[in-house]
């Protein structure tokens, strides 16, 4: 019998070689590497950490279970790895594209660098692997007490075992796996150690496969007669098992975070996925090759009771074979040593990219980005993170007993993480995916998932019995095992159709409902269109005074030589000297992908946001800006608007300046024409007043003639001098108008008298009594006025042989027309337009007043609303005096 | 792609893409199909034990499904192999990973 001091000490040897190995690794890839590091045989050796303990011994305890069930989990792998052209591809692009660290960061990245999704696929992840970790540890526990129990002599305790192994698992992870901080640098060591363990649990499980089909059961034909006598010896699947397992496999295969890790951010070479979709599949088909043989013959051997999980090494054990089952033990530790190793590292990546770094951050506000070492940080909380999840694990294995219900927790785990799935595939493929969609369905499965598998599946205590029978609140039909009351089902099948069903659902609907913000529309558009696109167009803009910052940043995080190293050769490639590249678009975006292999898109784009600050233009950034010159452009308009407004008042400041002008002008002109007409007046009166003074012998007859001479230019003066004021007073329109009733013929006869009195010529006036019948409401002062000036200017201008004056009166179209019209020569056409200006005067010869009457004329007809014009076109003088009716009562009698 | 008669005289436009693919790029394109066809097939041959009976005598013996389900496998292994040979072979050569746009 092997004694359990033998196992330990195989047991560490086989780690320290594991050490050896991943030291050894790290050191080649570290100085160049060689090719085989590189090669696609490692790549898909690695992929084997989808094989963990739980298949390794599981696998078996399965088939004897429920037959061939269990290939279902090897089933929808090979179905991912053979449709690699369609799915894997596309994701290992994008993962390399996008510096990819972990799923949550590819589900944030897609869905506009969400850091709330990031966290939401974290926690997911923790929830759904801490038991599968768990269920590792039992299982080399397990292994360990097999032996124990057949040394009598060993002082065996799980407890404590479980606890060593955890210790010694999280020191290897912390090693190899928080060596280095870029993921993209990859964890060689970690990798090739992997590879190694990849080997051992192959060819333990084909050695025990071998020994049993054709050391116990002497050939391939009497193993299968075997099998087909033991209990599982016919075709016995429940139908909705055998599909939903194996879509679960197949959605878990690439949503676990272990697997996306080693497939995905671990992956060399896009071409090495064109080995691993078949290579893969071949491994897992050589795993199963021997299970149900092992299986069947394990049922017949062993003695009823005995946990057919562990077969793997009892069988070999039974037969005394203990170098077989010495080499069956290292390939269960293999599997579940390494599962737990990259599990581990996988999750601490996220833990610390997505929920310790984004605290941190916030916690150290601006200054986070060039104070203190980012670098130390992020490698501290991974390996924190590593410590914490692993005594998540063992906790959970202690809180869970070890007991049977460990061994369901792998499909449940499965369930758990296959929640990602619509969210993933979505934003792989659809562009329209947003990110609330994301977490709608990812949320809404989250929960589903917890309610119907998992807290069940703890046990009682954590979920009542009473909620299990009679579902949440009494409502029936919200039964863990039976919701909206479809029962009968298997708690998976049931569990994986709701969760998945509903959660692609709302991630359907909200998507469709809601509108993806700029940021998550370009990465949508780049992850779908991976193909097309290789690099990013959101940008960033930047001074030379931010270079060192990031300079100083990048440092933090890469490690100087790196940092310098990179900066340089940026500076090289714009073509510049020394180790300052500008911050151009294209160096920011490629440095923050670098930056986003070490702590997540998210964290990177906030920090490189820190730094580049208030010039930072994202996609968002842009909107902003686009808004500000929608506000710009209103506001330009606005001072259009008064530019213009200033324009036209100018324009009218200027009109009005050039009318003062003229007034000013004809104020000039005016006072020099009256300072004229009045000197004319006074001059003849001096002469003759002085001719009356100084001459003593002047006849009676002569003094008479020179004293009315003086007399009549006194009138004159007086005339003009009554001229002005009543001008004056009519332009500034501080005349009061006298309105009274009266007959237009009254009117016309005062003025002809009055005109016509003292008169030497004998001006005949011809005027019709029919149209001035009528009753007019006026200033009829001030309209006779004007009547008598047009008279007594046709009286004195009309230069025919015998003069006649027509008064033409008409009314009609709320108007009342008076035309005077004589039958002289008229005013010469050149002085037409000037009859009706101060001081003008048709023939000086005539002079006989001051040229005043027709501007008071025309003034008093428009204070009286009406006009007073000079008609063309007639042989003879012709002035129009129109009125309004509304002054004029029109009555015709 | 256009129909043929709206395709101008002399070939068609720069950057349109070709109306008739050379015969090695038509083996490529109908190459690719059957790859993303694989999956589908392989899950519906999984599926096929499905309808075996069950119960009784008729029921289907375990060795017959272990034969018929790895047989499926090791069909589907081989012809990944065999699809991620020809791409290997052209894979170094030109747009390799342009020819998904088809």
């Amino acid at each position: 019998m092997a004694s359990l001091n033998l196992l330990l000490t195989v047991c560490f040897a086989y780690v320290a070689l594991l050490f050896a190995v991943a030291f050894a690794a790290d050191r080649v890839a570290a100085r160049g590497g060689s090719a085989w590091l590189r090669s696609p045989l490692v790549y898909t050796l690695s992929l084997s950490i989808y094989c963990t303990a739980w298949t390794f011994y599981g696998a078996v305890g399965y088939a004897a279970r429920s037959g061939l069930e269990f290939v279902t989990i090897y089933l929808g792998p090979t179905l991912v790895m053979v449709g690699w052209w369609w799915g894997l591809r596309k994701l290992v692009r994008i993962g390399r594209a996008q510096r990819v660290t972990s799923i949550a960061d590819l589900i944030s990245s897609r869905y506009g660098k969400s850091n709330m999704l990031a966290i939401g696929v974290t926690i997911l992840a923790v929830i759904g692997v801490t038991p599968y970790i768990a269920l590792q540890l039992q299982s080399i526990t397990l292994s360990f007490s097999i032996f124990a129990d057949a040394d009598p002599t060993s002082g065996f305790r799980e407890g404590a075992s479980v606890i060593w192994v955890a210790a010694g698992l999280a020191v290897f992870a912390i090693l190899f796996g928080t060596r280095n901080l870029d993921a993209n640098e990859r964890h060689h060591g970690v990798v090739t150690a992997v590879a190694l363990e990849a080997i051992v649990k192959l060819i333990a499980l084909l050695a025990v496969g071998i020994f049993v089909v054709w050391g116990l059961s002497g050939g391939l034909a009497s193993t299968m007669a075997r099998i087909n006598a033991s209990q599982i010896g016919t075709w016995q699947v429940d139908g909705g098992r055998w599909a939903t397992i194996t879509f679960l496999a197949a959605a878990a295969f690439v949503c676990l975070p272990r697997m996306f890790q080693v497939m995905v951010v671990e992956n060399e070479d896009e071409r090495h996925l064109q080995i691993a979709a078949w290579a893969f599949p071949l491994y897992l088909l050589l795993m199963s090759l021997f299970v149900v043989p092992i299986a069947a013959v394990g049922l017949e051997l062993m003695p009823a009771g005995s946990n057919p999980d562990l077969f793997v090494l009892t069988i070999p054990l039974s037969q005394g074979r203990e170098g077989l089952a010495m080499l069956s033990f290292l390939g269960g530790f293999s599997s579940a040593t390494s599962m737990v190793i990259v599990a581990a590292m996988a999750l601490s990546t996220m833990v610390s990219n997505h929920i310790v770094m984004p605290i941190w951050l916030s916690w150290q506000g601006s200054a986070a980005a060039q104070s203190g070492d980012v670098r130390k940080i992020v490698l501290s909380a991974r390996r924190v993170s590593i410590g914490v999840i692993m005594a998540l694990g063992v906790a959970y294995y202690e809180v869970s007993g070890g007991g049977a219900a460990l061994a369901a927790i792998g499909l449940i785990a499965f369930a758990g993480i296959a929640q990602i799935l619509p969210a993933l595939v979505g934003g792989l493929f659809w562009r329209g995916a947003t990110r609330l969609g994301a977490l709608a369905g990812l949320s809404l499965g989250f929960a589903i998932w917890l309610y119907t598998l998992l807290l069940p599946a703890l046990g009682s205590g954590v979920l009542p019995e009473a909620v299990v029978e009679q579902g949440l609140f009494g409502w029936a039909w919200l039964k863990p095992y039976a919701l909206f009351g479809i029962a009968g089902l298997d708690p998976i099948v049931h569990c994986v159709v709701w969760s998945m069903t509903l959660n692609a659902l709302a991630f359907c609907v909200v998507s469709l409902a809601t509108l993806p913000n700029p940021v998550e529309r370009l990465q949508g558009a780049q992850y779908v269109n991976v193909f097309d696109h290789s690099a990013g167009p959101r940008g960033w803009t930047g001074s030379v005074a931010q270079s060192e910052d990031l300079m100083v940043m990048s440092q933090r995080i890469l490690g100087a030589q790196d940092a310098l190293t990179l900066f340089a050769r940026e500076a090289e490639l714009q073509g510049g000297h020394g180790y300052l590249p500008e911050p151009t678009p294209e160096f920011l975006n490629r440095l923050e992908r670098k930056l986003a292999g070490s702590v997540g898109a998210a964290t990177a784009h906030a920090m490189v946001g820190q730094i580049v600050g208030g010039s930072a233009v994202s996609v968002q950034d842009l909107m902003a800006v686009a808004d500000e010159s929608a506000q710009l452009l209103e506001y330009s308009n606005k001072l259009e608007a008064q530019s213009a407004e200033l324009s036209r008042t100018a324009r009218q400041l200027r009109e009005a300046n050039e009318k003062l002008t003229q007034l000013s002008v004809q104020k000039d002109s005016f006072l020099s024409q009256v300072s004229h007409e009045l000197r004319t007046p006074m001059t003849s009166i001096r002469a003759f007043s002085e001719i009356l003074r100084d001459t003593h012998d002047l006849k009676k007859e002569e003094m008479r003639r020179y004293a009315s001479v003086i007399h009549d230019e006194a009138l004159r003066l007086t005339r003009l001098l009554n001229d002005l004021l009543d001008l004056s007073v009519l332009e500034s329109g501080q005349v009061s108008l006298n309105m009274r009733e009266g007959r237009l013929a009254e009117v016309l006869d005062h003025a002809v008298s009055a005109a016509l009195a003292g008169s030497t010529q004998r001006l005949q006036v011809i005027r019709r009594s029919e149209g001035e019948a009528l009753q007019l409401c006026s200033d009829l002062d001030r309209l006779a006025q004007v009547f008598i000036n047009l008279i007594a200017n046709a009286d004195k201008y009309c230069d025919a042989a015998a003069p006649q004056l027509t008064i033409a009166v008409r009314s009609g179209g709320g108007v009342l027309t008076i035309d005077f019209i004589d039958n002289g020569s008229g005013i010469p056409a050149e002085a037409q337009s000037m009859v009706f200006e101060k001081f003008a005067r048709v023939g000086a010869e005539k002079a006989g007043g001051a040229g005043l009457g027709l501007a008071i004329c025309r003034e008093i007809m428009e204070r009286l609303g009406g006009s007073i014009t000079y008609l063309h076109g007639r042989r003879g003088g012709a002035f129009r005096v129109t009125l309004p009716v509304q002054g004029a009562a029109l009555a015709a009698q | 792609m256009k129909p043929p008669d709206e395709a101008p005289p002399g070939g068609d436009p720069p950057g349109a893409p070709p109306l008739f693919l050379e015969r090695q790029s038509y083996r490529r394109r109908r190459l690719m199909d059957a790859a993303k066809l694989l999956p589908i097939l392989g899950a519906a041959l999984f599926l096929i034990p499905l309808f075996w009976p069950t119960e009784g005598d008729a029921a289907v013996p375990m060795s017959r499904a272990i034969v018929f389900v790895f047989l499926v496998w090791a069909g589907l292994i081989g012809a990944a192999a065999l699809f991620s040979l020809c791409v290997r072979s052209w894979g170094n050569a030109d747009r390799a990973g342009k020819t998904d746009a088809d």
